[in-house]
């Protein structure tokens, strides 16, 4: 039989390598291939750029496909990128909103992008170093099952994966947690065994993402009021996209006692403050639903829901209220409630689906 | 239904090289004129014993050979680390001492003395290496100002425009002899003369020209030239500049006095060795062998604008290097096509090999006009003395299917194909 062709994208880190390494040795034809996706720069900004799918990413990707013998390819995403993330992300911020660039690039680039242009080459499958599973349920449907270690759990991010992209996709690390990673890429003698975790938003290295939007987007982000619920000014806030849902840091408020952000209103150009208690909600709004191991929301389903990627979960009801939104009802009050991100129902390990949070629902 | 090869093999047990543009198959001849420089004749050129001296008689007659072929004089060729060092020299070196202030003034008339207009101006065109563009634009960033002039369709410069770019202030104007991704050759004499009835400058980037077409410094009117060995089949690493007798012009390495002080640093003796072993077999073939390439090059073309609908030929039909084949696929994306052609063991490339990598619409097919879809798409092939018939009929077979593939799979040809 003709061994199923397997293209794996390798970021240059340990986990995507390591992937590529399982999958040779799985018995799969293996190609590496390297997503360029940084926008061109002169080589004075080259240092500054490290992370995931840096500039050094595609020499570190070539070197550990060297090693284990497979062929290595670079691949320009740079349109699909700045359309589908950067774009998006800058958006979402001047909208008010925080966005997951993560959750975006993983459907539209990594998936849909990388996915179509491997299957022209004549691939069976993609693959990558994500700590999840991909199975496929008795009911017949593709599911992201959560890694073997809680620790590294990375589907929060890949709620939003179609059933078609998942049909086509191998995550061979998920069935690992990360120091047999580690020991797995130290074995082989991987040069890129000790390299450290890519962290935050990989385009904005510096972390300063409202300066990133304001030198990016094109127009000024001016200041304006904060404010408390009932609307008396407290002061002057730098612009909507320095500021998140439950931010404390930063405000340069003096109250007397610890304020936060509770909420951000793009069409006043506001910053709403309140006390602690006032970042707590237990109902919220999502919209752009997608299913995984159900499809379909008919009834209320229980599960357990995410609302943010660090959020360990916690236990509520979902239930369908419009053709495409859905309202979470939280058993206890959730801390920040943010629009923009991205909520994900597990069933047990497995995710059920997610959606957008649009608003929280004080 | 077509296969792809999935037989497990390195893709580097047998593949047809047709990136000769890229680099050249050092030639065997050529190694074997360096290998005794290395362990044998290691002396340094500067030294007074006799290993040092025959380095340095060594570096002489490849100095006389490549000044031959040029019609030059050996004290005009100066050896540097390859083609980009040379189009730097050439560059920065003219504006600092042309911009105001730039060389302390050692006797050279002009340079440095406020009597005489400060000249900041440089005239070359859009479609040069990035060696030029790059360099160009640093030295923007110094306050040179620098003027990129226009090519046709076929990438010939505009000759008329680029006069019109003249001011009083051009000290400088640099043309690449031939393009390196459509291989277009630029009318130099032409732009030679009009350089010269200005009193402004004139130097060509030669990397792609150099060893595979008769240049005649005099007679072109150039006054600096650049190339690079490994386009002729020369070693890597090693390169000249051409700098007319008498032209001012300052050191670009400082340090000891080799290259009459003007370029310092121990001399590559081996590569110097190799480069005027490469110059002399590659000025010897030259007429044969681009009649030959130019045959096959010419069969190549006809083919695949013959059996593949919706493509075409970037750069002139005629005024192009024997060995250059440019062809954009309409519906095919060029980064796939490449990959694809790579797992076939066939080496192409889709522009220079500086950038690919980053595969980004070619800034040359821009220049040409072409949409950005299609600068996206290109394919280049360029041929060598050592490519055969049948090689080209195993590439043109293996593009036609895998274009095929490509276009079966992109929605846009779906598209174009049911409004036909």
């Amino acid at each position: 039989m003709k061994e199923k062709k397997v293209v794996v994208g390798m970021s240059g880190g340990v986990d995507s390598s390591v992937a590529a390494y399982l999958l040779k040795e799985a018995g799969y034809d293996v190609i590496g291939v390297t997503m360029e996706i940084w926008p061109e720069e002169s080589g004075e900004d080259m240092s500054l750029h490290g992370g995931c799918c840096g500039l050094s990413a595609s020499q570190d990707a070539a070197r550990v496909a060297q090693k284990l013998g497979i062929p290595h390819y670079v691949m320009n995403f740079r349109e699909e990128f700045r359309e589908n993330v950067i774009n998006y992300f800058m958006e979402e911020y001047l909208s008010g909103r925080t966005p997951n660039p993560c959750i975006a690039c993983n459907r539209y680039v990594k998936w849909e992008s990388l996915l179509r242009r491997s299957l022209m080459l004549g691939a069976d499958y993609i693959a990558t170093g994500h700590y999840a599973r991909v199975e496929q349920l008795p009911n017949g449907r593709y599911a992201i099952r959560r890694s073997v270690t809680a620790a590294k759990d990375q589907t929060y991010a890949l709620y939003n994966l179609t059933q078609e992209q998942l049909a086509r996709t191998l995550m061979p690390v998920g069935e690992y947690d990360k120091p047999a990673i580690r020991a797995i890429a130290e074995q082989l003698d991987l040069p890129v065994a000790h390299k450290p975790d890519s962290q935050e938003i990989c385009f904005v290295p510096d972390q300063d993402y409202a300066g990133f939007i304001e030198k990016n987007c094109g127009r000024a982000v001016p200041p304006g009021n904060f404010v408390t619920a009932d609307g008396t000014v407290l002061g002057q806030h730098k612009g909507i996209t320095h500021y998140t849902i439950g931010q404390r840091k930063g405000l340069n408020l003096a109250m007397g006692h610890p304020v936060f952000v509770t909420e951000i209103r793009p069409e006043t150009n506001e910053v709403v403050i309140g006390g602690a208690e006032d970042v707590f909600t237990d109902r919220l709004v999502c919209g752009h639903l997608n299913f995984m191991s159900i499809p379909n929301l008919k009834d209320t389903l229980s599960v357990t829901a995410k609302i943010r990627y660090n959020h360990a979960g916690a236990p509520a009801r979902v239930r369908r209220i419009s053709e495409d939104q859905a309202e979470v009802l939280f058993d206890e009050p959730v801390r920040a409630v943010t629009p923009g991100q991205a909520v994900v129902f597990y069933d047990g390990d497995y995710v059920a689906g997610g959606g957008t949070i649009l608003r929280p629902f004080m | 239904m077509f296969e792809m090869r999935s037989d497990g093999e390195s893709h580097m047990d047998k593949f047809i090289y047709l990136d000769n543009a890229a680099t050249t198959r050092t030639s065997p001849a050529v190694v074997e004129a360096m290998l005794p420089f290395f362990s044998e004749y290691y002396g340094n050129a500067s030294g007074i014993y006799s290993i040092g001296v025959k380095s340095k008689e060594a570096i002489s007659e490849s100095r006389e050979i490549i000044a031959t072929t040029l019609g030059a004089k050996p004290e005009e060729i100066y050896f540097t680390a390859g083609g980009s060092e040379s189009d730097n020299w050439a560059l920065k070196a003219t504006s600092e001492v042309f911009a105001a202030g730039g060389l302390p003034n050692r006797g050279n008339k002009g340079a440095g003395d406020d009597s005489l207009p400060v000249r900041n101006h440089i005239i070359t065109t859009k479609i040069e290496h990035h060696a030029i563009l790059h360099t160009c634009e640093y030295l923007q960033k110094q306050g040179i100002e620098v003027t990129y002039v226009n090519v046709d369709e076929n990438g010939l410069v505009n000759l008329k425009e680029l006069e019109r770019a003249i001011r009083p202030e051009t000290f400088l104007i640099s043309v690449m002899f031939a393009n390196n991704e459509v291989g277009t050759i630029q009318p130099i004499r032409e732009i030679g003369e009009i350089a010269k009835k200005h009193g402004i400058l004139f130097h060509t980037d030669a990397v792609q020209a150099y060893g595979h077409l008769p240049i005649h410094v005099e007679e072109l009117h150039i006054d600096m030239l650049s190339a690079s060995a490994h386009k002729l089949n020369g070693p890597k690493g090693v390169g000249f500049l051409y700098i007319r007798r008498n032209l001012r012009i300052s050191s670009f390495i400082h340090g000891g006095a080799q290259e009459r002080k003007r370029r310092a640093g121990t001399e590559n003796v081996p590569g110097i060795v190799g480069f005027g072993q490469a110059a002399k077999d590659a000025f010897e073939t030259m007429e044969k062998r681009s009649a030959y390439e130019t045959e096959l090059r010419d069969y190549l073309i006809a083919r695949i604008l013959k059996e593949i609908p919706y493509s075409r030929l970037n750069g002139h039909r005629t005024k192009r290097l024997s060995n250059n084949a440019n062809f954009s696929f309409q519906f095919v994306e060029g980064e796939s096509l490449l990959i694809m052609l790579d797992m076939e063991g066939i080496c192409g490339s889709s522009g220079s090999a500086c950038t690919s990598g980053s595969l980004d619409p070619s800034h040359v097919l821009l220049s040409l006009g072409l949409p950005e879809d299609l600068a996206h798409g290109s394919l280049r092939l360029t041929l060598s003395a050592e490519t055969t018939r049948e090689e080209i009929d195993v590439t043109v077979e293996t593009i036609k299917k895998i274009v095929e593939r490509l276009r079966s799979m992109s929605p846009q040809y779906e598209d174009f194909c049911r409004h036909m």
